[in-house]
């Protein structure tokens, strides 16, 4: 869907950050979908939670603005610093959220659709089971982006993660569909248990690269320290499809792992790894 | 103690014969007692309600090393479950795994209140005491697991079934447990070797004795020392297409044996969640129900008991010390797997498992789990089970109660099925129109699990004498209702009390009531040999002493010990 498609009819709420909380914030109600169809003072009545104790949205934010009827119609703009603030986006399906601060964990988690816009820095487990939607950090991920919940097997499946700095270890584990494009450098553990998806490095990666990874592709365009034992190389290829272009060298793996077959070829977990753009 | 009457319920109580008749309960000093004898009781109106006794449930995993893996190795299993402390409620958390705290609230608000452990480790018996005691409300026991333990192999190869008998009272004693549990007999020692027992003639490596003697010697030991329970058993080759033979194989060992125990049952033998056990074809593709043939077997032998095992269709978490069969399992699903070695006596795995409704195989299981209990002649000799958390989560037996009571819920179930026509082909419920009533419900939950368990002096039924474990249900069984209010309702009992105590009040939770813990004393004559050879083994291959092995009183608050004299 176009961008003025998206925006058209959509009402603004503005929530501004006025007292931190002693210890985190637990916000998993600043969605679209908690908001919509409710006044401000039934959006300042939402509850967060600080520890286990329950508190009103309301009293460390100043709440501005009108929600939309429906989560599509719906944008929420948050100012202040959010950097002590969890669970931003939890679980919305629509709609649209822009935070201009810093923020801490789990922003995006299990998000079904609608955008996030973070103009900062975002800590780890970022669109952790996302299925779909958008999740765009104008700055650096910390670990576990787009990764499964803790013990889980079925990590992101859907939607996209771009992040235009630096991203942590432990990205993408357990992946079965969607996208993470990574502006920047990645520290170690990519795409770990993975069963599809694609990861984008645009930077350089560390090593433990597609470990028990069955089906999915990973592309780095910078350097890679240590390729895992498992990979192997195939041959070189030439790409050039959505913003991705040049010449490639095409390892497959992980060889230790069961791996399921198409029209009688095995399906590998695939790195790419630039050589010439 | 507080006296209550609660009156003009719609009762059905198998022990006392009621059938839904209007009647008054009363209850005096934490028992059931004739209502002349109450003086100022208060009075619980159940007008147009349902009153059974408290539920008894005679197979779950609830406890212990191997659930607590399970909570460990799942922490998505509790994701979005946990509930904050609210009234005489603590914090609780968990789905098919659930913190020791929701399982005792969770089988309340069901009306249970008795629950075994069905496989205590005994290496691990203290551990499996903990969880026990931190579980509210709840009367419990655990049954420790005999089928692989290398005295019992070297007993019974042979044939020293008065040493077994000596062997079996020194560890019911040692670790406080409440029956024999035997659980892929000679399968989980040989899995030590990679190995496995497939039938019941195929002979454990080293030992050199095959699962029939080991089944059949431990029944002898069992009935040797008349204890209140059965030999309790999960035989072998479980889950494999084709392993309804080894089911008859097995249920055969127990043909001529009565049981002699003055505890008020009838069977030699239990055999648990059957569901799992009564498997035709040869592969997953042609896998198809033999319930028919297993429930024929149990209908004419009336020294068996069976439980279901039936499969709610839910993401749960497999656990057993049938170890080989979950690595069989990790190696089908693809799942997580853990494995646990335990030193001379057992062996466990966990792997978690999803029953898809969209998958053949797991609807066909769900079709063979209802139809054992549909076609069962005799209600109190089939008990409702899901062989918690094995085939699906206990929470789920209210819905169970729905599909065996509503051919309607059942249909509805069967046509959502991706699969439908090769699952009804393979099957045989949809060809099943009947439904069983609250009486045959009560039979299969209270008092048959009770009279099994050798347990029917003081649970099971409402009969003056027994413990005051009742239950009322806001439910009308003679006004119209729809299948899924049956589920609604037995998911949250208006009121229950457990041994006179009420703990749930207008479906909430008042009480965290008065949970005891069961074990069985089994005093037989003096045997040396035994003890030099509980010794020997302790001082040659355990890694602990005796004296940090055995489960010491403190462990057991407020046990209820059941006396047993074996001597002669």
């Amino acid at each position: 869907m176009p961008h003025s498609e998206v925006r058209r009819g959509m009402e603004t709420v503005t929530l501004t950050m006025k007292n931190q909380p002693d210890l985190y914030l637990e916000a998993d109600n600043i969605t679209p979908d908690a908001f919509a169809g409710k006044k401000v003072e039934e959006i300042a009545d939402l509850h967060v939670y600080v520890g286990r104790e329950q508190h009103r949205l309301g009293e460390f934010f100043e709440v501005s603005g009108r929600a939309g009827a429906t989560p599509e119609t719906t944008k929420i703009v948050i100012n202040g610093d959010l950097s002590r603030v969890k669970y931003i986006g939890m679980k919305m399906t629509g709609g649209e959220i822009v935070v201009n601060s810093d923020l801490d964990m789990y922003v995006g988690a299990w998000m079904q659709g609608g955008r996030i816009t973070v103009n900062g820095n975002v800590d780890s487990f970022a669109g952790t089971g996302m299925k779909g939607g958008e999740l765009i950090i104008n700055g650096n991920a910390g670990n576990y982006l787009g990764a499964a919940y803790r013990g889980d097997w079925r990590g992101m499946s859907g939607g996209k993660i771009i992040v235009s700095g630096n991203a942590g270890s432990d990205i993408g584990t357990f992946m079965t569909g969607g996208e993470i494009i990574i502006g920047g450098d990645v520290d170690v553990h990519v795409a770990t248990h993975a069963e599809g998806g694609r990861i984008v490095i645009k930077g350089n990666a560390k090593s433990r690269l597609g470990g028990q990874m069955v089906e999915g592709e990973i592309y780095v365009f910078g350097t890679i320290d240590l390729m895992m034992p498992g990979f192997a190389y195939r041959q070189d290829v030439d790409i050039d499809m959505d913003g991705i272009k040049g010449r490639f060298a095409l390892y497959e793996g992980d060889l230790g792992e069961r791996h399921r077959k198409r029209k009688g070829q095995t399906i590998y977990g695939k790195i790419y790894q630039l050589i010439e753009a | 103690m507080a006296e209550y009457l609660i009156k003009n319920g719609f009762v059905f109580d198998p022990v006392i014969g009621i059938r839904g008749d209007i009647a008054d309960i009363a209850i005096k000093d934490g028992k059931f007692v004739e209502t002349s004898e109450v003086k100022d009781p208060k009075v619980i109106d159940a007008a147009g309600k349902t009153v059974m006794a408290g539920g008894v449930d005679v197979h779950a995993h609830v406890a212990g090393p191997k659930v607590n893996v399970g909570r460990n190795f799942r922490p998505e299993d509790k994701l979005f479950t946990y509930k904050p402390r609210s009234g005489v409620e603590r914090m609780q958390g968990g789905f098919s795994v659930p913190t020791t705290i929701r399982t005792g609230y969770n089988y309340a608000r069901m009306g249970y209140t008795t629950v075994m452990e069905a496989a205590m480790p005994p290496l691990y018996a203290r551990h499996t005491h903990e969880e026990i005691r931190d579980t509210p409300i709840l009367d419990q026991g655990a049954y420790p697991v005999f089928g692989n333990n290398w005295f019992v192999l070297e007993y019974l190869r042979n044939d020293e079934i008065e040493n077994t008998a000596a062997y079996v009272a020194w560890l019911l004693r040692a670790t406080k447990g409440y029956a024999v549990k035997v659980v892929n007999p000679g399968g989980t020692e040989a899995w030590g070797w990679g190995l496995n027992c497939e039938n019941i003639h195929d002979p454990v490596p080293y030992f050199n004795i095959t699962p029939a003697q080991i089944v059949k010697g431990l029944i002898e030991a069992n009935e040797y020392l008349g204890l209140p329970h059965s030999m309790h058993i999960h035989a072998n080759n479980l889950g494999n297409p084709g392993n309804y033979t080894t089911t008859l194989d097995t249920f055969r060992l127990s043909e001529g044996i009565r049981p002699r125990s003055k505890f008020g049952r009838d069977q030699v033998m239990h055999h648990t969640h059957v569901q799992f056990h009564s498997y035709g074809g040869d592969s997953w593709a042609n896998f198809e129900s033999k319930a028919p043939e297993i429930i024929d077997y149990v209908n004419s032998h009336d020294n068996i008991t069976i439980d279901l095992g039936a499969v709610t269709l839910d993401e749960t978490t497999t656990m057993t010390a049938d170890g080989p069969f979950e690595h069989h399992l990790t190696e089908l699903n693809h799942l997580k797997w853990a494995n646990t070695d335990v030193e001379l006596e057992t062996g466990s795995g966990v792997v978690p498992y999803i029953y898809s409704p969209s998958i053949k195989v797991c609807a066909i299981q769900w079709c063979i789990g209802l139809e054992l209990a549909l076609l069962a002649k005799d209600p109190m000799r089939v008990f409702l089970s899901t062989d918690h958390p094995n085939a699906g989560p206990f929470t789920r037996y209210p819905r169970i109660m729905k599909w065996l009571m509503s051919e309607e819920a059942r249909n509805q179930q069967i046509d959502s099925f991706k699969y439908r026509d090769k699952v009804i082909d393979a099957t045989n419920l949809a060809g099943i129109d009947r439904e069983l009533d609250l009486y045959e419900i009560a039979q299969m939950t209270r008092a048959g699990p009770a009279k099994a368990l050798g347990l029917s002096q003081i649970y099971g039924g409402l009969a003056p004498g027994l413990d005051a474990d009742v239950a009322v249900y806001d439910f009308n069984p003679n006004e119209p209702y729809a299948p899924d209010d049956i589920e609604t309702a037995f998911s949250s009992a208006e009121h229950l009390f457990k041994t006179g105590v009420q703990v749930i009040r207008d479906h909430e939770i008042v009480s965290n009531g008065n949970k005891r813990t069961l074990w069985v004393n089994a005093k037989v004559n003096e045997n040396p040999q035994v003890m030099r050879d509980v010794r020997e083994k302790f001082l040659r291959y355990y890694t602990v002493t005796l004296n940090n092995y055995e489960v010491s009183g403190h462990y057991l608050p407020n046990p209820y010990v059941i006396e047993v004299d074996a001597t002669q």
